[in-house]
């Protein structure tokens, strides 16, 4: 039997002078699996031995046919005949045996809510680990007073580096062009009741109040929070976590501490700068759509202008830095073992801090309404 | 494919599956491979073995076709190993098994699933049922229970994990298969049941194997020939005795220190325990 002699595919005769035996010849293997289906299947009824003998190539999917073929038509594998060079071959799978894996339950409704359930419960469960989360982190901050050899200087000012300055092209640049958009916006509607001057009051009071500090929390959950979730969980999965716990050194101190610090340094300074260049974005418009030149524009700004809308939206900044850095690095410090726990863990922190950012901002514009701030 | 009681073919008149001629890998300044020359022969389990920074997982990859050498010429299964036409790649990838140091399982697989995608890949139009049935058998082979069938990747152990990436790179009964220091982290049962394993798998499927290891135990049970990296080239491809004697500082301090005059004598005794009745 040389392999390379003949290319045949896979065939059966019965012998004609033994009844009931049957010979194989070709190449029985995965490359035929469709030829090797129908052979077998146009097998005569009284086929009780088969002799595989000529065949020229057997593999493991050619030995699995056969065994599935001989338990169909309740015949003895093990009498079967096989060429001596297949001969480990069928042993090794005959070897094997018969084992199948158990069975899973799965039933489709019951199932279903059954994961719904999971679901809301896991919620909550987060929800009480953020919280005792922030209530650790606040305990250690504290601690940092008494123990400043705790704090990481070199660390959070890389951060504040990564997280802020490399932040602030992207936060001028959208914040820019949504204060653009709102007076555009703005304009459209006002000009019906001549009242287009209003536009700056609209820009101004929205964006100080709400947008400024909204768009930059927004923008930097994105960015920020996924980097963090996959940084830490990156280490986490590597096993670096563990090692500095055994080093003796806090994991909240050396890694969330800094990023926590550096995000309510920098979260603020990045909301003033979104200010500037959305209110930049409401003068651009004005000068060049709406006909009212920069210098009216801001002199208009300088005579509505309260300080109160300013400090009622840079008052949220230091909250949405907390929320972000802390959702961010709990969620990356919860990753297990693997690639795609990193990657969901990262969408979620993501998801997490954009949602609570926004339900924190729309019971704060409620509350500072109520109080008449 | 001979059984091991029959005579073995003499080493020179089995052809060459694997031809490398002056392979050339280098990284920056640093030149890894330098004009390298390697030959591996039908059915044989060849063990490549070198000092760590030597270029044995590079040498992989470059016969693989995952890094493209900077010079030399690469000859797979009588087809050009560099080439870019897809149909030769085709040949190759099909012809090919690769159980990477970990396993490199697909994670959000279970283990059944993750043999069945080179089936899935390169012969779509198998049943579903038979598909399974064959995943099924490849995972047994490789010493898996069955139940290991429906677990994750982050489910297993170590060992358990090798075994189905074992199982995936033998999915298609490649006759060449690639182990990248399959005994790495394995306690030494864990690791000498993987050498049996490999050795019946081999005689069963009639592979050919290039084994990168740095287990001297698995050189000295399951390796027909050993070639060594040395130099930037391969300074020696051949059965151990003569790799033994070879007059390399690496070589010797390799093969005759304490842990190589260990693993010789527990072949030897291993041997001497056998013979009486042949396997």
């Amino acid at each position: 039997m040389n392999a390379s002699a003949s290319r045949q595919p896979p065939s059966a005769e019965a012998d004609p002078r033994q009844s009931g035996l049957w010979r194989l010849r070709g190449r029985w293997t995965l490359s035929n699996a469709g030829a090797m289906g129908e052979v077998l299947r146009s097998a005569p009824e009284h086929v009780a031995m088969v002799d595989a003998r000529g065949v020229d190539r057997l593999d493991t999917l050619g030995v699995l046919q056969l065994m599935r073929f001989a338990r169909r038509r309740e015949l003895d594998f093990s009498a079967f005949e096989f060429d001596p060079a297949h001969q480990h071959l069928v042993e090794a799978i005959e070897d094997v045996g018969d084992d199948r894996p158990k069975k899973k339950r799965d039933y489709g409704f019951q199932a279903a809510l059954g994961r719904l359930g999971f679901a809301v419960a896991d919620n909550a469960g987060e929800i009480v680990a953020l919280i005792s989360f922030l209530g650790e982190n606040l305990a250690k901050f504290a601690r940092l007073v008494k123990q400043p050899w705790r704090f990481k200087p070199t660390a959070t000012v890389f951060h504040m580096e990564q997280v802020g300055l490399d932040a602030v092209p992207l936060v001028l640049l959208l914040s820019y062009l949504v204060g653009a958009v709102i007076a555009f916006l703005g304009a459209n509607i006002l000009a019906d009741f001549g009242a287009t001057i209003y536009v700056v009051e609209l820009v101004s009071i929205a964006f100080l109040r709400e947008f400024g500090v909204l768009l930059t929390a927004i923008i930097l959950a994105g960015r920020t929070a996924s980097a963090f979730t996959a940084q830490i969980g990156a280490m986490v999965s590597r096993e670096e976590v563990d090692a500095m716990r055994t080093l003796g050194l806090d994991p909240v101190d050396v890694l969330v501490l800094p990023r926590l610090i550096a995000l309510v340094i920098m979260l603020p300074l990045l909301s003033f700068l979104a200010d500037i260049a959305g209110l930049a974005g409401g003068i651009s418009v004005g000068a060049f759509s709406l006909g009212i030149p920069p210098q009216a524009y801001l002199a208009r700004m300088q005579d509505t202008f309260e300080m109160r809308h300013f400090l009622v939206g840079m008052s949220k900044a230091p909250i949405f830095a907390v929320l972000i850095a802390l959702i961010g690095c709990l969620e990356g410090l919860q990753v297990k073992g693997t690639a795609q726990s990193v990657g969901e863990r990262t969408t979620s922190s993501v998801v997490q801090s954009i949602s609570l950012v926004i339900v924190i901002d729309a019971i704060a514009a409620i509350w500072f309404m109520q109080m008449d701030w | 494919m001979t059984s091991p009681q029959s005579p073995a073919p003499s080493p020179d008149d089995r052809e060459a599956i694997i031809t490398v001629r002056g392979l050339v890998n280098r990284f920056g300044e640093q030149v890894v491979h330098d004009g390298l020359d390697l030959d591996v022969r039908r059915g044989e389990i060849l063990g490549v073995v070198g000092g760590s920074g030597t270029g044995k997982s590079v040498l992989m990859r470059s016969i693989l076709g995952l890094r493209r050498p900077d010079a030399g010429e690469i000859e797979v299964l009588g087809v050009d190993a560099l080439s870019e036409d897809p149909h030769d790649r085709h040949h190759i990838e099909r012809r090919t098994g690769v159980l990477f140091q970990d396993g490199a399982l697909f994670s959000s697989l279970s283990v059944g699933e993750n043999v069945q995608v080179p089936l899935k890949e390169h012969y779509p139009d198998l049943a579903d049922s038979l598909r399974y049935e064959l995943a099924l058998l490849k995972v047994k082979l490789s010493g898996l229970p069955a139940d290991a069938l429906d677990k994750l990747p982050s489910q297993l152990s170590g060992g358990m994990r090798k075994r189905a990436g074992l199982a995936r790179a033998l999915a298609l009964d490649p006759p060449l298969l690639f182990l990248d220091e399959p005994t790495a982290g394995l306690d030494p049962i864990g690791a000498a049941a993987f050498d049996e394993l490999t050795r019946t798998l081999q005689q069963a499927l009639g592979l050919t194997v290039f084994l990168i290891t740095h287990d001297l135990d698995t050189l000295y049970r399951i390796c027909d020939r050993v070639a060594v990296l040395a130099d930037r080239k391969v300074v020696v491809n051949a059965p151990l005795a003569e790799v033994e004697r070879l007059d390399h500082p690496w070589v010797q301090e390799y093969f005759h220190g304490p842990r190589a005059r260990a693993a010789q004598a527990t072949r030897e005794r291993n041997l001497a325990r056998v013979q009486p009745q042949a396997t």
